[in-house]
């Protein structure tokens, strides 16, 4: 049995490269996709701790963090893409209309 | 014993690849790495026994989920950043340096003495397949939180629909306002008022 510390060193650590992700690149879709990373971190750790308290709940928790990143997913690029064909540009530091 | 090697090894795949998705330059790069990251994920919940997870993990991520993210770069025809100036580096230092932090914390953490409660029973579970069992609790115990999830993908759907319609109407409308009667003379009478109407959008 896998002890659940090495999970959640890795949650933390795959967490941490989505925070840095997120504040580093100036692409939006690899802004989401950093976002994603992080949503999977926390359903990492969901799993750990299913399997160390033998508990069937956190992988039905992990099922509904699933489905509500897939329709982040889908809002978030109608986002984008609405954003591309206004402003002609993905990098977030361009998109800067509401900053005045 | 060889759980704990599967898990270590594709734990290094994990690591390895979702860094590639954070530094390569290439945003379709970016992606397939993000693909590779969520399979060897799925690997990982296999060997903590969450086989349904594994499953829909490889079906709805690297299925579904990547094929619009990569529909969406290919569709904006995205180059590659153009990462330079001094305000860009700051930002990248501020975030490593954030980042670095965070690691620290959750080691300084890790490394503490914690407790967790009761292991686990060992696996009273395998009997029934874990499907099964997610199964049975999904539609009992949550079944009001599976319905409301129903709710939120059908609002996600209209919501995006709404979103990428709403800027698709308008090259239409100025056509029919300068030149009902030429079709001829779509392009020449639509392309300058469409540039028109986005100048003052990109003083702002």
């Amino acid at each position: 049995m896998i002890p659940i510390s090495w999970s959640l060193l890795l949650s933390a650590v795959l967490f941490t490269i989505g925070v840095v992700g997120v504040l580093v690149r100036r692409n939006a879709i690899v802004i989401f996709m950093s976002v994603e990373l992080m949503l999977n971190a926390g359903n990492l750790a969901f799993v750990a701790f299913a399997r160390h308290l033998n508990s069937i709940d956190g992988q039905v928790f992990v099922f509904f963090v699933m489905t509500v990143a897939a329709a982040e997913v889908a809002v978030g690029l109608a986002i984008i893409v609405n954003t591309f064909r206004l402003r002609e540009s993905v990098f977030v530091d361009e998109i800067n209309l509401l900053k005045g | 014993m060889i759980a704990q090697a599967v898990f270590a090894a594709f734990a290094g795949i994990l690591v390895v690849s979702s860094l590639l998705v954070v530094l390569h330059k290439n945003p379709v790069t970016s992606a397939l790495f993000l693909v590779s990251a969520f399979c060897s994920l799925a690997a990982i919940y296999l060997t903590l026994r969450a086989e349904f997870l594994g499953m829909v993990q490889v079906i709805v991520y690297a299925g579904a989920i990547m094929v619009l993210f990569l529909f969406v770069i290919m569709y904006l025809n995205l180059k590659t950043d153009l990462e330079s100036g001094a305000q860009i580096a700051v930002r990248r230092g501020i975030g490593w340096i954030a980042g670095g932090v965070l690691v620290a914390e959750a080691a300084a953490f890790l490394s503490r003495r914690w407790t967790l409660g009761p292991a686990a029973a060992p696996e009273p579970m395998a009997a029934a397949g874990n499907t099964q069992a997610v199964g049975q609790v999904l539609y009992t115990r949550y079944l009001f939180p599976f319905e409301i999830t129903s709710m939120l993908l059908l609002v996600a759907m209209v919501g995006a629909i709404v979103i990428s319609k709403s800027r698709g109407a308008e090259p239409k409308a100025t056509f029919e306002r300068g030149r009902p009667a030429a079709p001829a003379a779509e392009p020449g009478a639509s392309a300058p008022a469409a540039a028109a109407g986005r100048d003052p959008e990109s003083n702002a």
